[in-house]
Formats: C-alpha cells, structure tokens, sequence
C-alpha cells in the first residue's frame, strides 16, 4: 500500500473569464482522509474539484499532491481520479469497455488487466453486468461502474463531485458506504463535494466550507457543522 | 365523526372532470383529411383520366421502356451523389465548427451563412451559381483569361453543385448540433483518462457523427429526389433529366398522358421505396445515460494543433456558400431599376406571389396545430407515459405525407384530372395554395408539435384541475406558449411558398404569374438582367421572412428552456 498524498491548494485564484469574479482557495486535504466539500450552490464546489482533477488551470497559486507540483498538468498525468455527476460513462459503450479504458486508453487490455477489470467489477457489486450499455443499468449501477473505472486506474486521490446526488437515499448511503471502504482498503485522499450535511457525517472525516467562491471554515466535521461561521449557519438553516 | 356532511359546493361529476376531446379530434379529423384528400384525389384523378388503352400499353412497354429508365436511374443517381458529396465535405466542416470554433463571433457568422441556401430559393440560386461557375461566370472567365478552360456546368456537374450548395450547409448544421450535444463530461472523461487523437475521436465523436451522417444522408437524399428548378435549368437536356422534370415536360409541353401517368407512378413508387427503407434502418439509438436533470458542465476545449486544417477547410466551404449568395446580391443591385418595379407584371406577380403565399401558409399553420393539438391531447389522455395509439400516430405522420407523394405528383394528378372538366385554369391558385401549404406543413408541424406537446405535459394537469376549458384554454393557457412557433412556422411557410417552382410551372398562366415564374421565363427568353433583378428581390423576401422565423423559433426555444 502506498503512502497516501496530501492535496494543497496553495493561493489559488481562479476566475471564468467573462470578468467573472474570481475564486479563491487555499486549504490543505490531510492524506489518507475523506474531506468533504460543502457550500451552497454556486460557492465553487465544482471548481475546486475541476481545479484539483486538472479540467481548470489556476491563474495563480500552486495546486500541489502529495510535494509535486501538479499546477498545469494534463487532467490524465495527475494521480486524480474523479466522478461527476452524470455522463460518467460513455452511453455507447458497455459497461466492460468503459472500465476497460482506464486501464488503456484504447480499452484494449491484455489478460492481466481483463481480471482486474472484472475484479473490479466484483468489488463494487456488479459481477454479470458487465456488458450491459449505461442505458440499461440503474443511475446507482451506472454510478458504481465509474467507481470501478475508478479502481482499475489506481490512483490515490478520489474526487467526488456530487456525484451520489441523484440518488435515492439507500443507494446513496450504500454508494457513501462503498467509497468508505475503499479508502480504507487502499488508503486513498478523498475529497467528495457534497450538499448534504449527512453525507459528511456518514463518511468524512474533515470538511472544507465554501461561501462566495473561497474557504469560509475547514476543520472536522463536527467541528465546521457546530462552528457559529454565519455562513455555515446560513447554510444549515440554524441559528 | 360523522362523515356524512354534504359538501357545500356540488362536487364535480365525474365525467365532468374527465377529458370531452369530440371537438378535437373532429377538427384533427378534417386537417388530417384535407391533405389525405389531397393526395388520394390526385391519384384518383390519375387513374380515371388515363386514358385506358395507352395506359395498359404503356405498363406493357414499362419493361422496356429506356428512357423512363434512364430518367429513374438518373434521378436516383444525383440524388445520391448529393448526398454522398454534401455529407462527405459536411463532416470536416462541422468538426471544424466544433473544434476550432467551439464559441464566439466567428462561429455565429458562419452558421447564419451556413442558414442563407436553405432560405434562397431554388431558381434563384441557379442564378447565383451560373454567375459564378456558368460560361459567363466569374470563376469560369478568371480561369480562361489564365488559359484555363472550365468544363460547361450544364448537366449533372450543375445539378450537383447548386445541391451541395444548399445540402452541405444543411448537413453541416445538423451534424454541429448533434456534436454540440456531446455532453462536457465526455470531454473531461477523455482529458482524464488520456485519451488522444484517433482513440479520442472514435469514442467521443464517431458515434455522434455516425448516427447525424445518417440522418443528414437520408434527409438530403428524399429533398434531391424530388429537387425541381435546379435540374430544369441546369440539368441542361434530356441527358440529365430527372422524373420530376420528365413529368412537368409530359404535361405543359408534350401534352403525353399516359407517359405522365407513369412517370407519376414511378416516381410515387420510388419516394415510397426510400421513405421505406429510412424507416427500417432507422433506429433510435439514442441510450439513457442522463436525467437531464443536472447542471451542465463546461468543457474547455482547446485544439489547437489542427488549426492549419480545420481553418482551410473553413475557409473554402465559406467561400462555396458566399460566392453564389455575393453573385446574387452585386448583380441583383446592378440590374434592379425603378422601371423594372413599377413595371405591371413586376407589380401582379409580386401580388399573387404574396397572396398564395400568405394563403398556404395560414393554412399550413392551421392544420398542422389542429393536428398538434389533436396529437396532444391523445398524449395527455394517456399521461404521457406508454406508447402512442394510432390516432396519435397519424396525427403526427399525415404533416409528413408529402415526403411520400410529392409536391409534383399531387400537381400532376390534379392538372389531368381537371383538364377533363376544362377546369385546370380556374382552380390552379386552389390548387397551388393547398399544394404549397401540404408542402409547409412538415416544416410546421415540426416547430408547432412539440412545443403543443411540452406545453399540454407541463399544464393539462393543473388546467383541468382549474377547469379552465374550450376558448379559454387557448386564449389563457395554449396560445402564449404556441404563439412563437406557430408565428415562425408561417414565416417559413411563407417562405417556401414565395419560392416554389414547381407547381406553379405547372399551373401558371398568362393570368397567373408568380415571381419565381416571371424569373425563369425571363431566363428562358434571355432577359438575363430582369432575372437578375428579381431573384435579388425575392431573396430578399425570403431571406427576411427565414431569419424572422429562425429569431422566433430560438426566442421561444430560449423562453421554454428558462
């Protein structure tokens, strides 16, 4: 098992264009921890987890995993995995080939990798689904084959970007379940954007909180849901 | 408790409060019917007045007939060559939209450039080329002053060149808007899993072309099939003569029934084998993978490494499509004079152009909201869930009848039948409005239906739980919603109708001129500036009712997406 990475967002600004206003973040996610990301709509969830994935490039600021420096690199050389949350499949391809291609990106595998791959499978609960098409499996199912994805390509940080959101409240408790497990089982950085103050509580044990697109209060959990910050209070609809 | 306390209002009856659709369906009824009739009058007319011996003759010699055959081959073959060539040079364009132009100011330009052919019509466009590729054309003079002899566009090099004029743009569009549905997290999908080059094309962007290319090809095959003013004028002969162009010369110059009449039916049976055939490949093969519930992602692309490739191809696909428009506006702006308006039979055909077209539009528009309504309805009383029956079915496929009997057919069949009662003069504007607005009316109904449909899923329920009903629904409830498309479906049916040559070749008088008529009888008699003159004038019309209708459909798109 590798060491997991810490992940730092240090002075990081980033805006849209458009003279949009620009979004501030400099925090830290502890290693081998799930943090969650909570704020309101709009507060830079999304953007945080695009900044630290690689889809986004900061104007300024470093975003650092692990001690390197991951600032401009390509969304594919980073040690990132992440899930939205929707379209995380490719809707023509079946469920075996959208797995396969994060072991290569031809999705042609050799025999080694076809285990893994149905391994992984097995490990979020879909053995016999494999050659199904995205269209015909359930939004829960579809969302467990890019956790596989997400396996098979092994990298130490998860990012999750509400990407439970659509479910009903038992599979989304299973899917919180599940991705809890597989931190522990290989020791992974997982940040995971949620709305749902539950959601924390179930899994995380830190939590970073947004409010006009910059950190409004981080610690544990408990510690950020209890804090009198008037955003967080605003948010959770509690004096 | 006791539970037995009358309620202080009459409660509804049940009956009440379930749907009474007579009325509807008695008005879906009759718009189904008139284009129905349409259709199946012609035919009739066709069979009756035939005369009978040539006729069992002329199906005796059908085997053996060559020309017929080499005029059905022929149609055939620059059908499919149009389609093959448009969507081919389609593909690179719409990738390169896509790519290198993903937003911006570059990107709308040429897409509204890309909307010119489609609203131009076609007898005006043959003027547009012939002013570029023809022997007087600028290209082909350019050339030979260089000591370059151009080939002579007349015939099926013509013919293919004013088709990818109007057809590439078109497919371009549709084969853009399928890619611009790819959505962002495919992107972003690609850009984290490493995909490149050739493995990213193939598993983000090849399906979505394959299956657009498709439907482009189909669609740009069944408008070459029964492409009219663009093979009369520059088809050139009988080498290159198409069954639409055979049977309008059977009926106004040969006066040849019985070749008509088969001509009629072959070209009949030719719309019905390909209608046929796109029906039976034609699956939906669009899979559920989104709820279309979540917020969009945004994708940055940025591929600059095609940008040598992508900008050439641009380049030359804006030139084709701005040469021949640029052609029509100089020399238009050249030849018009004040004379030339104020002329009588400028001014009469102006008239009757607007008329009939005003005329086939309100009707176009009529019957295929009532249709829309009719299928609406149909589609409440079944919750919008399950499959839809065969009222619904039909109310939705009759708009599309004349995919299946053309404009021309229909024409044809109605020329002999009412030469037999010496009545082709008196009821030729009846039959170029109705046949005009039977050809409006897919293009209507395809703006109008779904925009009824989302409107009765997103109200029926709580309309009828106000009892809100009858005139009151449609002035309160249904018209707002429906008023911008049904606004730009008569814009375009106005549009079509102003540019129609067709039946009006066919129909047409001394005392029954339209413009597009004036146009290629002034081509015919070399009055090459007149021709000039009043294609600028009509495209303008066009043009303006096109992009007025285009700007009405978005704003409403827009409106029900906020």
């Amino acid at each position: 098992m590798t060491a997991a990475p810490a992940v730092v967002l240090e002075a990081v600004s980033f805006a849209f264009g458009g003279g949009a206003a620009p979004f501030t973040f400099d925090c830290r996610f502890e290693p081998g921890t799930i943090t969650a990301v909570m704020g309101a709509s709009g507060s830079g969830k999304s953007t945080l987890a695009a900044l630290i994935a690689g889809f986004e490039i900061p104007d300024s600021g470093r975003v650092l995993i692990g001690n390197t420096d991951f600032t401009g690199t390509a969304p594919a050389s980073r040690p990132v995995s992440m899930l939205f949350q929707e379209h995380n499949l490719f809707a023509h391809l079946d469920a075996f080939t959208n797995v396969a291609l994060g072991v290569s990106p031809t999705a042609r595998i050799d025999a080694a990798q076809r285990d893994a791959v149905i391994g992984a499978f097995d490990d979020v609960g879909l053995s016999g689904k494999e050659h199904r098409l995205p269209g015909a499996l359930s939004g829960g199912e579809r969302q467990r084959v890019a956790l596989a994805r997400a396996l098979v390509r092994d990298r130490p940080v998860l990012v999750l970007d509400e990407a439970f959101d659509g479910l009903g409240p038992a599979q989304r408790a299973d899917m919180l379940d599940q991705v809890a497990a597989l931190q522990q089982a290989r020791n992974l950085t997982v940040i995971m954007a949620t709305h749902e103050p539950a959601d924390a509580r179930r899994i995380a044990a830190r939590m970073v909180f947004l409010a006009d697109r910059s950190i409004a209060a981080s610690g544990t959990v408990n510690s950020v849901l209890a804090s009198d910050n008037p955003s967080v209070r605003a948010y959770l609809g509690s004096a | 408790m006791d539970r037995s306390v009358q309620p202080l209002t009459t409660w509804p009856q049940r009956h009440q409060g379930m749907r009474r659709p007579h009325a509807l369906v008695i008005a879906g009824t009759v718009a189904a019917g008139l284009p129905l009739l349409l259709a199946v009058f012609a035919i009739a007319g066709l069979l009756v007045q035939a005369p009978g011996g040539s006729l069992t003759e002329a199906l005796g010699a059908l085997s053996s007939d060559a020309y017929l055959w080499r005029v059905a081959r022929f149609t055939v073959l620059q059908a499919g060559l149009s389609a093959i060539i448009s969507v081919a040079l389609a593909v690179p364009v719409a990738l390169a939209l896509s790519g290198l132009l993903a937003d911006g100011v570059t990107r709308r330009w040429l897409l509204v450039l890309f909307a010119v052919p489609l609203a131009l019509p076609q007898i005006v466009t043959v003027i547009g080329i012939t002013a570029v590729w023809g022997e007087q054309g600028a290209i082909t003079q350019t050339a030979s002053a260089i000591g370059v002899d151009l080939p002579s566009i007349y015939g099926l090099t013509g013919i293919l060149m004013a088709h990818v004029f109007f057809n590439m743009p078109l497919a371009a569009r549709l084969i853009l808007g399928a890619l611009d549905t790819v959505p962002g997290e495919y992107h972003r999908l690609a850009d984290q899993l490493g995909l490149s080059g050739f493995s990213r094309f193939r598993i983000v962007t090849l399906p979505v072309i394959r299956r657009s290319a498709g439907e482009a090809l189909a669609l740009v095959f069944m408008l070459c099939v029964t492409s009219f003013a663009v093979v009369l004028t520059l088809g050139g002969g009988p080498r290159a003569t198409t069954l639409e162009v055979a049977l309008y010369q059977a009926l106004a110059f040969d006066f040849d029934l019985a070749r008509a009449v088969l001509l009629t039916f072959v070209q009949l049976g030719l719309t019905l084998m390909v209608v046929a055939a796109i029906g039976l490949s034609g699956g939906d093969a669009a899979a559920g993978d989104t709820t279309g519930l979540f917020r969009p992602v945004r994708a940055r692309r940025s591929h600059t490494s095609r940008l040598s490739f992508g900008s050439l191809v641009l380049v030359l696909a804006t030139l084709y499509v701005a040469a021949p428009i640029a052609a029509i506006v100089l020399k238009g702006i050249g030849s018009v004079s004040a004379d030339l308006v104020v002329r009588a039979d400028v001014r009469d055909a102006l008239a009757t152009s607007l008329a009939i077209a005003f005329a086939s539009a309100s009707l176009a528009v009529v019957a295929a909201t009532v249709l829309a309504m009719a299928a609406a309805e149909q589609a409440a009383g079944r919750q919008f869930r399950g499959k839809p029956g065969f009222a619904e079915q039909m109310a939705l496929l009759v708009p599309s009848l004349i995919l299946v009997v053309p404009a021309m057919v229909i024409a044809a069949g109605w020329f002999i039948g009412l030469r037999a009662f010496e009545m082709q003069a008196s009821a030729a504007p009846f039959i170029i409005v109705a046949v005009n607005a039977a050809m409006a009316m897919p293009f209507a109904a395809r703006l109008v239906a779904p925009t009824l449909r989302a409107s009765a899923e997103r109200t029926d329920r709580l309309v009828r739980s106000l009892g809100v009903s009858g005139w009151d629904r449609w002035r309160l409830v249904t018209w707002p919603a429906l008023r911008p498309s049904a606004l730009a479906a008569f814009a375009f049916a106005m549009a079509l109708s102003l540019g129609d040559l067709g039946v009006v070749a066919l129909f047409g008088s001394t005392d029954l001129v339209t413009l597009p008529l004036l146009i290629l009888r002034s081509m015919g008699s070399y009055r090459s500036s007149d021709a000039a003159a009043l294609s600028f004038l009509l495209a303008l019309l066009t043009m303006a009712l096109s992009f007025l209708a285009i700007r009405l459909a978005r704003h409403d798109r827009d409106g029900a997406a906020s």
